[in-house]
């Protein structure tokens, strides 16, 4: 006992011998390695990074099937990882090279240098009548809206003009799949996961003409 | 070690963290105890083979409980296999000297020659005890685990344990003592 209390303090000496900082660094590094290697191998379930946005980052998430997941900036990254976590799958990592299409494409969208994205999107945790329904979403084109009774009818339920305004405002990739461009039939702009601001934003920003922002009526110009 | 506790025990029980998580969590333990125990030449060999066989078993772990203690495990695994495929022990190079006079607060020369005697490691000696050793012994004092723990992550009894430390502890006395 004695002599391994006295050999303790000779080890610590050693020990702290290393700069806590330099480890760190080095560590740091080396996790970076570990990204890219399992990127290489196949281990990178969800890749997930940030873009650029007049609002903020823009959390941006991939799986191999595709973009699976755009989050506005006031929701908290921790609590939409864990999220991602739990229904996909835990080999989440934070990877820019993994999102870098969707981040430039973000970024020229909000620079007005792009009307559509290419990139592929994963629906596969939007099941039935909600996947149809962003399906139909995502076909509307650039500076047009489409009323949430047009998107009930599109699906082939006329009367499920509730539970389409409930598909968009549970969409999981906002933006890339433009909920945005879907309002009232009356002319009201009816809601928006990101806030109601961000949405005039995203249709001023595509031109559409908003006679009287911030819950006045637009004119819908139909395709 | 009380810190990683807590904050793991904040999650929900069953909830595994992301990846990205865990690995910004447990990334610089892994790494001193691979410094350590394997040297800065192959901690980062080590580290890749330790966290990138964590992400393969990641998705079939049934509980995020004690994730510190669950990837320790797979490094101690891993610097063994590595010491055991190369049928060698790693040796002092001048890397080493050269990385950790890098890693130092004050430049050797800078030094207050009185406290130069403190701080000459014992690294040569540490790399040179055989692998189950220097593993239990970085385990115990460098990251202050109990006897329980270590026997678990080396897969080894406790009385093993004990002893592996022990023999450790005694090869570095006598290396100390015999500098004089």
């Amino acid at each position: 006992m004695d002599e391994t209390s006295v050999t303790t303090q000779d080890m610590t000496v050693g020990f702290k011998f290393q700069h806590a900082e330099s480890i760190e660094a080095r560590a740091r590094r080396a996790a970076k390695l570990v990204t890219d290697r399992a990127a290489r191998e196949g281990l990178l379930d969800v890749a997930y990074g940030f873009a650029e946005s007049p609002f903020g980052p823009l959390l941006v998430a991939m799986t191999k099937r595709g973009l699976v997941r755009v989050a506005y900036p006031d929701l908290r990254t921790d609590a939409v990882l864990e999220r991602l976590a739990e229904e996909i799958s835990p080999r989440v990592l934070e990877s820019p090279e993994g999102t870098e299409e969707v981040r430039r494409e973000l970024e020229e969208y909000f620079e007005r240098k792009r009307r559509t994205f290419a990139v592929q999107v994963d629906l596969s945790r939007v099941q039935g009548f909600g996947r149809k329904i962003l399906q139909q979403t995502a076909r509307i084109p650039f500076g047009s809206v489409a009323t949430y009774r047009d998107m009930a009818s599109r699906v082939g339920s006329p009367g499920a003009v509730r539970a389409a305004g409930n598909a968009l405002g549970a969409n999981p990739v906002p933006i890339v799949v433009p909920c945005h461009r879907v309002v009232r039939t009356g002319g009201g702009l009816g809601g928006y996961t990101g806030g109601l601001e961000r949405k005039v934003a995203l249709l001023e920003l595509e031109g559409v003409s908003l006679p009287h922002p911030g819950g006045g009526a637009i004119r819908p110009r139909r395709r | 070690m009380r810190a990683a506790a807590r904050t793991e025990a904040d999650r929900r029980a069953d909830g595994i963290p992301p990846f990205q998580a865990f690995l910004d969590e447990h990334r610089t333990v892994v790494y001193r105890f691979l410094v350590a125990a394997v040297g800065p030449n192959d901690a980062d060999d080590c580290f890749q083979e330790t966290f990138i066989a964590a992400l393969r078993a990641y998705p079939k772990l049934e509980n995020g409980d004690n994730l510190r203690a669950w990837v320790l495990a797979i490094a101690t695994r891993k610097v063994i296999d590595a010491a055991r495929a190369r049928n060698r022990r790693p040796e002092p190079t001048a890397d080493i000297t050269e990385m950790l006079e890098a890693s130092m607060p004050v430049r050797p020369e800078e030094r207050d020659p009185a406290s130069s005697e403190i701080e000459e490691p014992l690294w040569g000696e540490i790399l040179a005890l055989p692998p189950q050793q220097r593993v239990a012994l970085v385990h115990r004092i460098l990251l202050d685990r109990p006897y329980a723990e270590l026997a678990a992550a080396m897969g080894c009894s406790l009385d093993a344990a004990r002893a592996n430390v022990y023999q450790a502890l005694k090869k570095l006395r006598e290396a100390w003592t015999s500098r004089g």
